[in-house]
């Protein structure tokens, strides 16, 4: 007969395979603190360099009938940052998922990136044609009502953080979408701050 | 036949056969290279675990076509589940009787 040892290893063995496959858990809280921190930049340099703070909705920044409203370097620096916000978080991902001995592509990662990609992409059309139609003061509410979505679908996949972190994100959306002249102060607050705060409380809760 | 004196199922006497179980009780349907990712297992030790929980019943098979490439997905039967549950309750009580 197996002594009492083994029981108790087996049951830990069922714990952690059913939590293990069920639940993505190799998120790096640092990636939210860089991701952050990045954010905070970016909205700094728009305002400041470009000056780019839209306060009506169809916030005329170049001329209105020139078709695309905004110049071409506030363009890239929206996409710079996040393929740096992106690849931080997959960089880091890979490091804490191969101290963990597992793989960061597996059956409950892509479960959780299906699941966000539905509404990033429902929600990054919509933000194309928003812009093309010079609706400029709704991209950055509408930017994170659709991220807050995907995070709120990912939650069910990895820490349970994460859904509270989109309820925010969204709920900063809305009041964005209401008060347009506060928009890049809304997303600066949840894709800066927030970002920052759920990635420090990550890293202490789980990660030391 | 299943059961062992103390409670306990014979079919799940190896670690490797309560992983798939455990598995597979919070997946609905995985293939075969997603199990032995999550375990950690060459492909010719999984398929003999595989094979032996699915003679007792406790896991089923569908097997389809991806394109061309044949595409096998496991789940969990019934049987299965009131097993590793009656499995789990037996576990319980000898770790409370050994205390």
């Amino acid at each position: 007969m197996k002594k009492e040892k083994d029981y108790i290893g087996d049951i830990a063995e069922i714990r952690s395979m059913m939590e293990r496959s069920s639940k993505f858990l190799s998120l790096s809280g640092w990636a939210g603190v860089m991701a952050g921190i990045y954010a905070l930049v970016a909205a700094y340099l728009s305002y400041a360099v470009f000056n780019f703070n839209p306060d009506e909705i169809t916030s005329p920044i170049g001329a209105p009938a020139s078709g695309s409203m905004l110049p071409p370097q506030l363009v890239s620096l929206a996409i710079g940052t996040l393929l740096l916000a992106i690849g931080t978080a997959v960089f880091l991902s890979q490091r804490k998922s191969s101290k963990r001995g597992e793989k960061l592509w597996n059956a409950t990662s892509r479960r959780m990136i299906v699941a966000m990609a539905t509404p990033l992409v429902t929600g990054g059309l919509l933000i194309l044609i928003l812009l093309s139609n010079g609706l400029v003061g709704l991209a950055a509410p509408f930017s994170l009502i659709f991220y807050g979505l995907a995070l709120f679908g990912a939650g069910s996949f990895t820490y349970g953080a994460v859904k509270f972190l989109g309820v925010m994100e969204v709920l900063l959306g809305v009041i964005g979408t209401c008060f347009v002249s506060y928009g890049l102060l809304c997303w600066a607050i949840g894709f800066g701050v927030l970002h920052i705060v759920y990635g420090i409380y990550i890293h202490y809760r789980y990660e030391r | 036949m299943k059961l062992a004196i103390d409670g306990l199922y014979k079919a799940f006497e190896s670690r490797v056969r309560l992983g798939i179980m455990s598995v597979l009780t919070v997946n609905d349907t995985l293939d075969f290279n997603a199990l032995k990712e999550f375990l950690d297992l060459t492909d010719g030790n999984l398929a003999s675990h595989i094979k032996a929980l699915e003679k007792e019943q406790f896991i089923g098979v569908t097997k389809s076509f991806v394109g061309r490439k044949p595409n096998t997905q496991y789940f969990i039967t019934d049987i299965g589940k009131t097993a590793f549950n009656q499995h789990l309750k037996a576990l319980e009580q000898l770790i409370e009787l050994q205390k």
